[in-house]
């Protein structure tokens, strides 16, 4: 099989159960999730660094797994998750001191 | 049989005569179009926080019951169609056409569900005066964002129910390949990836404690 041949060639390396179990940690997450919300125990702050934490994890879990990006070549990974995480970084660079800033410029 | 210099160039990974990252170009354009995608959906979901991290007055609308209990059943939904799928992609690298079919089509249902609880919810925000620049509860700017990201959102689910059912009719046929339902999937769990983050930043963060 040439190597062009080789890329193109669909493939799925983990067996069922391990998507089902990944399906499992991702309820048992989001489970996790709406149970801080009902609870109602952590500061905003506090709620949103963790939801947002165990987003992370989703999303880690989701791209590795279902989207297959585990079984993808390394230099793919180092080629779209570094640019996508500098961007996101660079959009988030301004947004405490000026978000807060709005907040002091409102008429009282 | 030994290559020439030339040969040896033109599938060189570095020369760019091969494909460096072992891939089709569809899925290496569906990666592209999900990175760029991302940055969309970041710049949303940034947006909904700057705004309401400026205004004391942002509205929390959804009480626990029923808004946060029907946005977890929505979570399900979603999460439970990406595993259809992750099963359709698996059938389809065995060439098991028709059980590749089935799934694909448990997914779209799963998606339609999805559309239509969405769909019941912003009904209800809406009967309760919800629009997109004013509100009854706070900062009128919360129906903007609110209806931007999720109905973003929701022609995302709903185009890729009408992209899997051009899939399924495609391969069930024959005229498409394991990598095109492979493809697919992609965009398929980017779209239950996205609501990870809508739902504890948008549904989440602004319950309604009474």
């Amino acid at each position: 099989m040439s190597t062009e041949a080789h890329a193109i060639e669909s493939h799925v390396e983990a067996p069922a159960s391990t998507f089902v179990w990944v399906w499992v940690g991702l309820v048992a997450i989001t489970g996790f999730e709406v149970f801080l919300a009902y609870a109602h125990l952590l500061r905003p702050e506090l709620m949103l660094t963790i939801l947002l934490g165990l987003s992370v994890i989703k999303a880690a879990l989701i791209m590795s797994y279902f989207m297959h990006l585990k079984f993808e070549r390394l230099s793919l990974v180092l080629w779209l998750v570094p640019a996508l995480v500098f961007c996101i970084c660079m959009m988030l660079v301004l947004f405490f001191p000026d978000s807060g800033r709005l907040l002091h410029m409102r008429p009282h | 049989m030994h290559q020439t210099d030339r040969e040896a160039t033109l599938t060189s990974a570095w020369a760019g005569g091969a494909s460096p990252f072992a891939m089709g170009s569809k899925k290496l354009g569906m990666w592209l179009f999900i990175i760029s995608d991302s940055l969309t959906f970041s710049v949303l979901l940034i947006s909904y926080n700057y705004l309401r991290f400026a205004n004391p007055d942002w509205p929390l609308p959804f009480p626990f019951h029923p808004s946060i209990v029907f946005s977890t059943v929505m979570t399900v939904v979603l999460l439970f169609s990406s595993l259809t799928m992750v099963m359709g992609v698996a059938a389809a690298a065995r060439r098991e056409r028709r059980k590749t079919v089935w799934w694909i089509l448990a997914t779209m249902a799963g998606g339609a569900l999805f559309i239509g609880l969405h769909l019941t919810e912003w009904l209800h925000l809406i009967g309760e005066g919800l629009r997109p620049f004013s509100n009854p509860w706070g900062a009128p700017l919360f129906g903007a964002i609110f209806f931007g990201i999720t109905g973003l959102h929701m022609t995302h689910v709903a185009i890729g129910v009408i992209y899997l059912g051009i899939i399924s009719i495609g391969f069930g046929r024959g005229k498409f390949s394991p990598e095109d339902v492979e493809v697919s999937g992609l965009y398929w769990h980017f779209v239950d990836l996205v609501w990870m983050f809508v739902f504890p930043l948008v549904y989440l963060m602004s319950v309604k404690y009474i």
